[in-house]
Protein backbone atom coordinates (compact mmCIF):
# COMPACT_ATOMS: atom_id res chain seq x y z
CA UNK A 1 0.00 0.00 0.00
CA UNK A 2 1.24 3.19 -1.04
CA UNK A 3 1.63 6.13 1.52
CA UNK A 4 -1.02 8.24 0.02
CA UNK A 5 -3.46 5.45 0.45
CA UNK A 6 -2.93 4.82 4.14
CA UNK A 7 -5.50 5.66 6.01
CA UNK A 8 -5.02 9.13 8.10
CA UNK A 9 -4.84 7.55 10.99
CA UNK A 10 -1.36 6.21 9.87
CA UNK A 11 0.04 9.55 8.27
CA UNK A 12 -1.00 12.04 10.60
CA UNK A 13 0.53 13.25 13.27
CA UNK A 14 -0.89 16.46 14.75
CA UNK A 15 0.09 15.98 18.26
CA UNK A 16 4.04 14.58 17.37
CA UNK A 17 2.45 10.71 18.08
CA UNK A 18 1.17 9.07 14.97
CA UNK A 19 -2.51 9.07 15.59
CA UNK A 20 -2.81 5.41 15.59
CA UNK A 21 -0.40 5.47 18.51
CA UNK A 22 -2.72 8.52 19.84
CA UNK A 23 -5.71 6.46 19.95
CA UNK A 24 -4.20 3.44 21.90
CA UNK A 25 -2.80 5.79 24.37
CA UNK A 26 -6.62 7.31 24.93
CA UNK A 27 -7.96 3.55 24.95
CA UNK A 28 -5.44 2.47 27.67
CA UNK A 29 -6.46 5.69 29.61
CA UNK A 30 -9.87 4.96 29.02
CA UNK A 31 -9.35 1.17 30.34
CA UNK A 32 -7.60 2.55 33.39
CA UNK A 33 -10.59 4.49 34.38
CA UNK A 34 -12.49 0.99 34.16
CA UNK A 35 -10.11 -1.50 35.50
CA UNK A 36 -8.99 1.30 38.49
CA UNK A 37 -12.71 1.84 39.50
CA UNK A 38 -13.16 -2.23 39.79
CA UNK A 39 -10.12 -2.38 41.78
CA UNK A 40 -10.23 0.59 43.78
CA UNK A 41 -14.15 -0.38 44.44
CA UNK A 42 -12.64 -3.61 45.63
CA UNK A 43 -10.25 -2.48 47.93
CA UNK A 44 -12.58 -0.56 49.89
CA UNK A 45 -14.39 -3.21 50.11
CA UNK A 46 -12.20 -5.56 50.90
CA UNK A 47 -10.83 -3.25 53.29
CA UNK A 48 -14.65 -3.18 55.13
CA UNK A 49 -14.87 -6.45 54.98
CA UNK A 50 -12.56 -8.33 57.23
CA UNK A 51 -14.14 -11.96 56.70
CA UNK A 52 -13.68 -12.24 53.20
CA UNK A 53 -10.14 -13.11 54.19
CA UNK A 54 -11.58 -16.72 54.50
CA UNK A 55 -13.23 -16.59 51.19
CA UNK A 56 -9.85 -15.37 49.36
CA UNK A 57 -7.74 -18.31 50.98
CA UNK A 58 -9.45 -20.46 48.73
CA UNK A 59 -7.91 -18.97 45.98
CA UNK A 60 -5.49 -20.99 43.94
CA UNK A 61 -2.17 -18.75 44.35
CA UNK A 62 0.32 -21.23 42.26
CA UNK A 63 -2.40 -21.18 39.51
CA UNK A 64 -2.46 -17.38 40.18
CA UNK A 65 1.91 -16.94 40.01
CA UNK A 66 2.01 -19.57 36.97
CA UNK A 67 -0.63 -17.37 34.94
CA UNK A 68 1.37 -14.33 35.90
CA UNK A 69 5.04 -15.97 34.28
CA UNK A 70 2.85 -16.25 31.56
CA UNK A 71 1.65 -13.36 31.15
CA UNK A 72 5.14 -11.70 31.89
CA UNK A 73 6.40 -14.32 28.93
CA UNK A 74 3.97 -13.18 26.50
CA UNK A 75 5.20 -9.62 27.37
CA UNK A 76 8.63 -10.01 26.70
CA UNK A 77 7.23 -11.66 23.05
CA UNK A 78 5.13 -8.94 22.52
CA UNK A 79 8.17 -6.24 22.62
CA UNK A 80 10.30 -8.54 20.68
CA UNK A 81 7.64 -8.47 18.20
CA UNK A 82 7.47 -4.37 18.34
CA UNK A 83 11.58 -4.71 17.88
CA UNK A 84 11.14 -6.97 15.08
CA UNK A 85 8.74 -4.48 13.31
CA UNK A 86 11.35 -1.64 14.25
CA UNK A 87 14.00 -3.39 12.15
CA UNK A 88 11.23 -4.01 9.62
CA UNK A 89 11.39 -7.78 9.84
CA UNK A 90 7.40 -8.18 9.37
CA UNK A 91 7.59 -12.19 9.86
CA UNK A 92 9.61 -12.28 12.78
CA UNK A 93 7.45 -9.52 14.45
CA UNK A 94 4.11 -11.98 13.59
CA UNK A 95 5.83 -14.94 14.40
CA UNK A 96 6.69 -13.15 17.96
CA UNK A 97 2.90 -11.77 17.95
CA UNK A 98 1.30 -15.86 17.66
CA UNK A 99 4.09 -16.56 20.43
CA UNK A 100 2.36 -13.84 22.67
CA UNK A 101 -1.31 -15.33 21.33
CA UNK A 102 -0.04 -18.72 22.72
CA UNK A 103 0.65 -17.21 25.55
CA UNK A 104 -3.03 -15.59 26.29
CA UNK A 105 -4.41 -19.25 25.20
CA UNK A 106 -2.45 -20.93 28.13
CA UNK A 107 -3.42 -18.34 30.59
CA UNK A 108 -6.98 -18.05 29.58
CA UNK A 109 -7.02 -22.12 29.64
CA UNK A 110 -5.29 -22.58 33.77
CA UNK A 111 -7.87 -19.59 34.26
CA UNK A 112 -10.60 -22.31 32.75
CA UNK A 113 -9.29 -24.96 35.15
CA UNK A 114 -9.21 -22.47 37.99
CA UNK A 115 -12.68 -21.06 37.84
CA UNK A 116 -13.77 -24.87 37.17
CA UNK A 117 -12.00 -26.04 40.37
CA UNK A 118 -13.40 -22.92 42.18
CA UNK A 119 -17.35 -23.87 40.57
CA UNK A 120 -16.88 -27.33 41.81
CA UNK A 121 -16.14 -26.46 45.48
CA UNK A 122 -19.45 -24.28 45.55
CA UNK A 123 -17.79 -20.80 45.20
CA UNK A 124 -19.90 -19.03 42.37
CA UNK A 125 -20.44 -15.61 41.38
CA UNK A 126 -23.33 -15.12 44.32
CA UNK A 127 -21.28 -16.78 46.82
CA UNK A 128 -20.33 -14.03 48.21
CA UNK A 129 -18.97 -10.40 47.64
CA UNK A 130 -15.14 -11.56 47.43
CA UNK A 131 -16.49 -14.03 44.89
CA UNK A 132 -18.58 -11.58 43.34
CA UNK A 133 -15.01 -9.48 42.93
CA UNK A 134 -13.44 -12.29 42.00
CA UNK A 135 -15.02 -13.27 38.82
CA UNK A 136 -16.15 -10.14 37.49
CA UNK A 137 -12.38 -8.59 37.49
CA UNK A 138 -10.91 -11.87 36.40
CA UNK A 139 -13.83 -12.34 33.87
CA UNK A 140 -13.20 -8.77 32.86
CA UNK A 141 -9.58 -9.18 32.17
CA UNK A 142 -9.69 -12.85 30.55
CA UNK A 143 -11.82 -10.65 28.73
CA UNK A 144 -9.00 -8.17 27.68
CA UNK A 145 -6.78 -10.94 26.89
CA UNK A 146 -9.42 -12.64 24.57
CA UNK A 147 -10.25 -9.59 22.69
CA UNK A 148 -6.12 -9.30 22.32
CA UNK A 149 -5.25 -12.44 21.24
CA UNK A 150 -7.88 -11.53 18.12
CA UNK A 151 -6.27 -8.53 17.45
CA UNK A 152 -2.68 -9.82 17.95
CA UNK A 153 -3.63 -12.45 14.98
CA UNK A 154 -4.97 -9.82 12.54
CA UNK A 155 -1.97 -7.70 12.93
CA UNK A 156 0.33 -11.14 12.45
CA UNK A 157 -1.32 -11.90 9.57
CA UNK A 158 -0.72 -8.61 7.87
CA UNK A 159 2.89 -8.47 9.61
CA UNK A 160 4.04 -11.95 8.11
CA UNK A 161 3.13 -9.86 4.69
CA UNK A 162 5.62 -6.80 5.77
CA UNK A 163 2.20 -4.61 5.73
CA UNK A 164 1.53 -2.33 8.49
CA UNK A 165 3.92 -2.96 10.76
CA UNK A 166 3.13 0.38 12.71
CA UNK A 167 0.56 -2.12 14.42
CA UNK A 168 3.00 -3.97 15.71
CA UNK A 169 3.63 -1.36 18.67
CA UNK A 170 0.00 0.05 19.02
CA UNK A 171 -1.05 -3.88 20.05
CA UNK A 172 1.92 -4.72 22.11
CA UNK A 173 0.98 -1.72 24.00
CA UNK A 174 -2.40 -3.01 24.87
CA UNK A 175 -0.56 -6.27 25.50
CA UNK A 176 1.32 -4.76 28.16
CA UNK A 177 -1.34 -2.76 29.88
CA UNK A 178 -3.05 -5.71 30.02
CA UNK A 179 -0.11 -7.56 31.57
CA UNK A 180 -0.26 -4.85 34.42
CA UNK A 181 -3.81 -5.12 35.18
CA UNK A 182 -2.77 -8.43 36.04
CA UNK A 183 0.25 -7.92 38.11
CA UNK A 184 -2.00 -5.98 40.47
CA UNK A 185 -5.02 -8.23 40.04
CA UNK A 186 -2.58 -10.84 41.28
CA UNK A 187 -1.61 -9.43 44.83
CA UNK A 188 -5.63 -8.59 44.94
CA UNK A 189 -6.93 -11.88 44.57
CA UNK A 190 -4.33 -14.27 45.44
CA UNK A 191 -1.91 -12.87 47.75
CA UNK A 192 -3.53 -10.53 50.43
CA UNK A 193 -5.08 -13.15 53.00
CA UNK B 1 8.00 1.32 9.25
CA UNK B 2 6.25 1.92 12.85
CA UNK B 3 7.14 4.84 14.69
CA UNK B 4 8.61 8.39 13.58
CA UNK B 5 11.62 7.69 15.40
CA UNK B 6 12.83 4.26 16.36
CA UNK B 7 13.28 3.49 20.16
CA UNK B 8 16.16 2.65 21.45
CA UNK B 9 15.21 -1.69 22.60
CA UNK B 10 17.17 -2.65 25.77
CA UNK B 11 17.83 -6.19 26.47
CA UNK B 12 14.36 -7.62 27.26
CA UNK B 13 15.19 -10.41 28.17
CA UNK B 14 17.29 -9.51 31.23
CA UNK B 15 14.14 -7.13 32.03
CA UNK B 16 11.84 -10.33 32.13
CA UNK B 17 14.39 -12.11 34.25
CA UNK B 18 14.16 -9.54 37.00
CA UNK B 19 10.51 -9.35 36.69
CA UNK B 20 10.38 -13.03 37.23
CA UNK B 21 12.46 -13.14 39.64
CA UNK B 22 10.44 -10.16 41.03
CA UNK B 23 7.36 -12.68 40.86
CA UNK B 24 9.40 -14.90 42.81
CA UNK B 25 10.04 -12.43 45.46
CA UNK B 26 6.04 -11.79 45.57
CA UNK B 27 5.13 -15.71 45.96
CA UNK B 28 7.96 -16.40 48.44
CA UNK B 29 7.18 -13.30 50.66
CA UNK B 30 3.26 -13.87 50.66
CA UNK B 31 4.42 -17.00 52.57
CA UNK B 32 5.51 -15.10 55.39
CA UNK B 33 3.27 -14.93 58.52
CA UNK B 34 4.51 -11.17 59.17
CA UNK B 35 1.84 -9.11 57.82
CA UNK B 36 3.91 -5.70 56.87
CA UNK B 37 6.53 -8.92 54.61
CA UNK B 38 3.03 -9.95 53.04
CA UNK B 39 2.02 -6.25 52.08
CA UNK B 40 5.52 -5.37 51.12
CA UNK B 41 5.98 -8.74 48.83
CA UNK B 42 2.26 -8.37 47.41
CA UNK B 43 2.28 -4.46 46.40
CA UNK B 44 5.45 -3.45 46.64
CA UNK B 45 6.70 -5.68 44.11
CA UNK B 46 3.23 -5.23 41.95
CA UNK B 47 4.42 -1.47 42.10
CA UNK B 48 7.83 -2.23 40.74
CA UNK B 49 6.59 -4.68 38.21
CA UNK B 50 4.20 -2.56 37.09
CA UNK B 51 7.02 0.42 36.61
CA UNK B 52 9.37 -2.09 34.78
CA UNK B 53 6.90 -3.08 32.22
CA UNK B 54 5.59 0.83 31.76
CA UNK B 55 9.41 2.32 31.27
CA UNK B 56 10.78 -0.94 29.30
CA UNK B 57 8.29 -2.72 27.80
CA UNK B 58 5.74 0.53 26.94
CA UNK B 59 8.37 2.76 26.99
CA UNK B 60 6.69 5.29 28.33
CA UNK B 61 9.84 6.94 29.54
CA UNK B 62 10.84 8.21 25.98
CA UNK B 63 7.38 9.40 24.62
CA UNK B 64 5.81 12.48 24.71
CA UNK B 65 5.46 14.09 28.07
CA UNK B 66 1.93 14.71 27.78
CA UNK B 67 1.07 10.91 27.89
CA UNK B 68 1.95 10.06 31.44
CA UNK B 69 0.22 12.88 32.41
CA UNK B 70 -2.42 12.01 30.52
CA UNK B 71 -2.70 8.22 31.93
CA UNK B 72 -2.12 9.86 35.89
CA UNK B 73 -4.82 12.17 35.60
CA UNK B 74 -6.54 9.16 35.17
CA UNK B 75 -4.98 7.74 38.30
CA UNK B 76 -6.12 10.69 39.76
CA UNK B 77 -9.71 10.29 39.11
CA UNK B 78 -9.37 6.58 40.71
CA UNK B 79 -8.15 8.05 43.76
CA UNK B 80 -10.44 11.20 43.96
CA UNK B 81 -13.23 7.98 43.62
CA UNK B 82 -11.49 6.07 46.47
CA UNK B 83 -12.08 9.31 48.55
CA UNK B 84 -15.05 10.14 48.07
CA UNK B 85 -16.66 6.65 48.45
CA UNK B 86 -14.09 4.61 50.66
CA UNK B 87 -15.85 6.52 54.05
CA UNK B 88 -19.27 5.32 53.26
CA UNK B 89 -18.57 1.79 52.55
CA UNK B 90 -15.26 1.30 55.08
CA UNK B 91 -16.96 3.37 57.96
CA UNK B 92 -20.34 3.91 60.30
CA UNK B 93 -19.92 7.34 60.60
CA UNK B 94 -17.86 10.28 60.19
CA UNK B 95 -17.51 13.84 61.17
CA UNK B 96 -20.84 15.07 60.62
CA UNK B 97 -22.51 11.73 59.33
CA UNK B 98 -23.73 8.27 60.42
CA UNK B 99 -25.27 5.58 57.85
CA UNK B 100 -28.39 5.08 59.69
CA UNK B 101 -29.05 1.60 58.42
CA UNK B 102 -25.73 0.24 60.46
CA UNK B 103 -27.42 1.04 63.45
CA UNK B 104 -30.14 -1.08 62.79
CA UNK B 105 -27.68 -3.98 62.02
CA UNK B 106 -28.51 -3.90 58.26
CA UNK B 107 -25.12 -3.10 57.20
CA UNK B 108 -22.68 -5.30 57.99
CA UNK B 109 -19.44 -3.82 56.55
CA UNK B 110 -17.39 -1.21 57.90
CA UNK B 111 -16.46 -3.42 61.10
CA UNK B 112 -19.23 -3.81 64.25
CA UNK B 113 -21.08 -0.37 65.15
CA UNK B 114 -19.50 1.91 67.79
CA UNK B 115 -21.85 3.46 70.81
CA UNK B 116 -21.83 6.20 69.44
CA UNK B 117 -23.41 5.18 66.04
Amino acid sequence: MSASAKPIANTRSGTGIPTVRLITWWVIASEIVIFGGLLATYVMHRLGHPEWTEAASHTNTWAGAFNTFVLLTSSLCAVLAHQAADAHDGPKAAKMLRLTVLGGLIFLTVKGFEWTADIHEGFVLSSGGFWSFYYTLAGLHGLHVLAGMIIMLIVAADATKNQELQRVECIGLYWHFVDIVWIFLFPLLYIAR
Amino acid sequence: MTTEAHVHHPNYVKIWAVLVLLLIVSVVGSMSHIRDVVLIAAFGVALVKAYLVAKNFMHINIEKRWVPYLLITCLLFIAILFAGVAPDVMKHSGENWSKFPAKQGAVTSGGPATKNE
